[in-house]
């Protein structure tokens, strides 16, 4: 029998040869990553689509990914996420990509250490 | 922030307003996300998947409904939910190891192991287990006898699969979930062996 955890430690922790931890990774990197997650959990629950209709976006969207960003910049996988769930909305909700743009440039826009603005005017 | 290739705007705040904006229409609200989230990270993970292990290992009969049905099977244990469908069980052999990957994106049985963990998604991992899978398993500490044949599972929305690990020797005095406590979610993917208590 093989002792894994003794392996482990000579292993690169991270990469395309990172061995797998048994424990001590968070489940989201960032709280982004979480939110992203309980956005599509949550829609689903609401009937507005199906987990299938995710996946499907989802292998698309890593699909692009490989194809068009692996060559310059590491790969991201909750980024993948993220715009499988932005298509989904767009085509199953009134929510339009401009609507999504103008409140995330306006997001941009707020003074630092503001990071939460409830009374937001995405309407300029 | 690190410049972004294409411009596109930081991730965090775009999810940001996507949460806004299908809050304002009344189509999501905070609380629920912040249970299912919760859910995610506390509850839901890899015990789950040991405990079904167990039961295999120290019931015939569970394990003959698991291997035949693994949705029903782990259902008898309450564990369902989304990514709990089309469960398929594979046990290993002496002489057939099985391990699972998913090709295309990140299918996975969540209510028996939780989310994936990183290494499951990275696009290495997914097209190098397929290729040489020997080499990978290795790497990543499971050094199998040439002797043993490897076979790789590629999960998708129709089938998920989850490995029933051997159970090692000398555990025959141990209970249930002495039993349990053994089995890692490396295990259950087939990245790893189930080690002797000790």
């Amino acid at each position: 029998m093989t002792d894994t955890t003794a392996l482990l430690g000579e292993l690169p922790a991270d990469g395309p040869a990172a061995p797998p931890r048994s424990n001590g990774e968070l489940v989201f990197a960032a709280p982004w990553e979480g939110r992203a997650f309980g956005l599509m959990l949550a829609l689903t629950e609401q009937g507005v689509f199906t987990l299938s209709d995710f996946q499907a976006a989802l292998i698309n969207s890593i699909a692009r990914w490989d194809e068009l960003q692996r060559p310059v910049e590491e790969y991201h996988y909750y980024e993948c996420w993220l715009a499988a769930l932005e298509t989904l909305v767009v085509e199953k909700t009134p929510v339009t990509n401009p609507e999504i743009d103008a409140l995330t440039s306006h997001y941009l826009t707020r003074p630092a250490g503001h990071d939460h603005d409830h009374d937001h005017d995405h309407h300029h | 922030m690190t410049a972004m290739p294409d411009a596109r705007p930081p991730a965090p705040i775009r999810t940001e307003a996507l949460e806004a904006l299908l809050t304002e229409r009344g189509l999501v609200n905070a609380d629920a996300i912040n249970g299912l989230i919760n859910r995610f990270v506390n509850d839901v993970g890899p015990m789950n998947g040991a405990k079904v292990v167990a039961r295999a290992w120290t019931d015939p009969d569970y394990k003959e409904r698991l291997l035949t049905d693994g949705t029903a099977a782990v259902g008898e244990f309450g564990f369902s939910g989304p990514q709990g469908e089309h469960i398929v069980v594979v046990e290993n052999q002496e002489d057939m190891h099985n391990v699972v990957v998913c090709t295309l994106c990140s299918c996975y049985p969540w209510p028996l192991l939780g989310l994936p963990p990183d290494w499951y998604k990275d696009p290495a991992y997914r097209s190098r287990i397929v290729r040489e899978p020997r080499t990978v398993l290795n790497e990543m500490g499971l050094a199998l006898d040439d002797s043993v044949d490897i076979t790789v599972w590629d999960s998708s929305a129709e089938n998920r699969y989850f490995i029933l690990p051997q159970r090692p020797a000398g555990t025959e005095e141990l209970s249930e979930d002495e039993l349990a406590a053994l089995v890692t979610r490396e295990a259950m993917v087939g990245v790893a062996q189930v080690g002797a208590p000790g």
